[in-house]
């Protein structure tokens, strides 16, 4: 069985791969999120493409839905459509677009704006609850998506509901499109903030898959109020020479940068173990 | 004299559906009283969710419910839900296509005496522009009822929108022609055709009425269904009658009359008077003053009326 670390190469291959042929992307987002993404996707979500229309299946929203190339590279390489699909990502008419789009298969609420995701998990786990289910809903985030006030109505209404069936990811890379978040609009100490908002609170690298496996287990073994995982990672994390970038938030690589990710990718795949 | 509001209507309709179906769920903004919801919150206190006031978290709320199979209903002041939930509304609702009925309650200019901020005088123009939403205005408790009961049976979603007070009824219980999406003939005729929508409707059977001792026969056409509009019988009323006049409890622009004015510019051409609020920060006072100080009542329509007509 492929090692999770491996996948994580393989997805970074893939996405940097669809970014560079189809001329568009968020790049620096889809390689922070990586592990995050097949960790859930590979070990823990309850789904499959045989289970998108069962009402037990885990939920997942993306809600930073900028960087949608990682979860439909995740998608393509579990079968919920066809890889030969991505060809047509970001082309006329095409249902793979910029962001997660409902009408692709595995996806499961459109999502771009940002601030909209955690509400829209909110209400899955309150129906979950509703109906006795013990499926688990799981939202990723990214850092300065923080800024956008509805996030703060539904943490105040996930922790008010105690939603324990509700964990939350932030992909804490430290970087905006304008640059450091903490110049953007400061959030630090968001483990103290989200505490006080009611939220089981645990912070990791979420660059290291091991680290992302014991923090959702910790949340599904919690069982008093919803979880976030402030998950501290580089943006372009498995890129060397974009990491840390901000330009390199949706810049598109040329062929020789892009030969010379896919190399660095390949040489340090190991150290997110 | 009636004296049940619309939206209390709305909570007997979901009450009733709600003990046999569970999956309808009402979601309110701490708006349950105003929404005159309480009653469903006492008695069904497992599909009702509170959110306190947070109009955004609300639609999001429901939206990601109704992706679970309910069946939902927020509930919140016209003026908040069409506005300050807008992309909400946009994207988690239209967009991702949920089952999600937004009920707007103490629409148009209820909130009288409360200010611009209270009033949603834009909600038809702004929810009708949303792609895959639907857009109604009932005129009264039996008209309400019927609405609803029929919105209760499909999963598409729709923006509702009703008023504080009662409104007298247009209709008569038990004898109501309703079928959705098709506008109700209120009064037969072929002199003037009067297209109104929500509490207008009720002002413009009064004036069909008024009219009727002057010898001139009015087709007053309730347009509850703002979107999907009824433009067969906007047509047909351009065509057989000698003018339209549009009266509705709304901006001037994209609402009522806006969309009356593109139907008849575009198939058979007649005169057209838009009765609607101006552009302007509208006048506080009770709803009753407000509307005759902009001649949104039966006066304002006999004077369309003459002028069309002379």
């Amino acid at each position: 069985m492929t090692k999770l670390w491996e996948k994580a190469a393989q997805i970074r291959e893939d996405l940097v791969t669809l970014i560079y042929k189809s001329g568009g992307g968020h790049i620096g987002g889809d390689l922070s999120e990586t592990d995050i993404l097949v960790t859930l996707y590979y070990k823990y979500l309850h789904c499959s493409p045989s289970l998108v229309n069962d009402p037990n299946r885990d939920r997942f929203i993306l809600s930073k839905g900028h960087s949608v190339e990682t979860l439909y590279c995740i998608l393509a390489d579990l079968g919920y459509f066809p890889k030969s699909d991505l060809d047509n990502y970001s082309g006329f008419n095409s249902k793979y677009i910029g962001h997660p789009n409902n009408h692709v298969n595995g996806i499961e609420m459109n999502t771009g704006s940002l601030g909209h995701g955690l509400s829209l998990g909110v209400g899955m786990s309150l129906a979950g609850k509703m109906d006795k289910k013990d499926y688990r809903v799981y939202v990723v985030m990214g850092d300065g998506e923080l800024a956008e006030g509805s996030v703060w109505e539904a943490a105040m209404a996930a922790a008010h509901y105690r939603l324990d069936n509700l964990t939350v990811f932030v992909d804490r890379n430290h970087l905006q499109i304008s640059g450091d978040t903490e110049k953007v609009m400061s959030q630090d100490s968001l483990q103290e903030r989200w505490g006080a908002f009611g939220w089981n609170t645990i912070t990791i690298n979420g660059n290291k898959i091991g680290e992302i496996s014991r923090a959702i287990e910790i949340a599904q073994k919690n069982s008093e109020n919803p979880t976030i995982i402030i998950a501290n990672t580089t943006k372009g994390c498995g890129c060397p020479s974009i990491e840390n970038k901000a330009e390199w938030h949706h810049k598109l690589p040329t062929l020789a940068e892009y030969k010379t990710l896919l190399a660095e990718i390949r040489a340090g795949g190991v150290s997110h173990e | 004299m009636n004296n049940i509001a619309n939206k209390a209507v709305i909570c007997d309709v979901l009450l009733q559906a709600a003990n046999k179906d569970k999956n309808i769920v009402v979601l309110c903004s701490d708006s349950r009283g105003s929404g005159s919801m309480t009653a469903f919150a006492n008695s069904n206190p497992t599909q009702f969710i509170e959110v306190g006031i947070a109009e955004q978290n609300l639609v999001a709320i429901s939206a990601g419910l109704a992706s679970c199979g309910k069946k939902t209903y927020a509930v919140s002041p016209a003026s908040f839900l069409s506005t300050r939930s807008m992309e909400q509304v946009k994207v988690d609702v239209a967009y991702s296509n949920t089952n999600v009925k937004l009920v707007g309650i103490s629409g148009g200019i209820s909130y009288g005496s409360l200010g611009a901020t209270h009033h949603s005088v834009n909600d038809i123009a702004i929810m009708s522009s949303i792609a895959n939403m639907r857009v109604y205005l009932p005129s009264d408790r039996f008209q309400t009822k019927e609405l609803i009961e029929k919105l209760l049976q499909d999963k598409k979603p729709a923006y509702i929108r009703v008023g504080r007070n009662a409104v007298e009824d247009v209709y008569t219980d038990g004898k109501i022609d309703f079928t959705l999406d098709k506008a109700t003939v209120v009064t037969e005729g072929n002199d003037i055709a009067i297209i109104a929508c929500g509490e207008m409707v009720s002002t413009a059977k009064v004036a069909a009425d008024q009219l009727q001792t002057q010898g001139i026969k009015a087709r007053v056409l309730d347009m509850y269904c703002l979107k999907p509009l009824d433009r067969q019988a906007i047509q047909k009323a351009a065509e057989e009658c000698k003018g339209i006049i549009t009266i509705e409890e709304h901006s001037c622009y994209g609402g009522l009359g806006s969309l009356v004015c593109s139907v008849v510019a575009q198939t058979c051409f007649t005169k057209v008077k838009v009765l609607a609020l101006p552009d302007e920060p509208i006048v506080s006072g009770k709803s009753p003053q407000i509307f005759a100080h902009y001649g949104l009542n039966s006066a304002g329509i006999m004077a369309a009326v003459k002028e069309i007509l002379k």
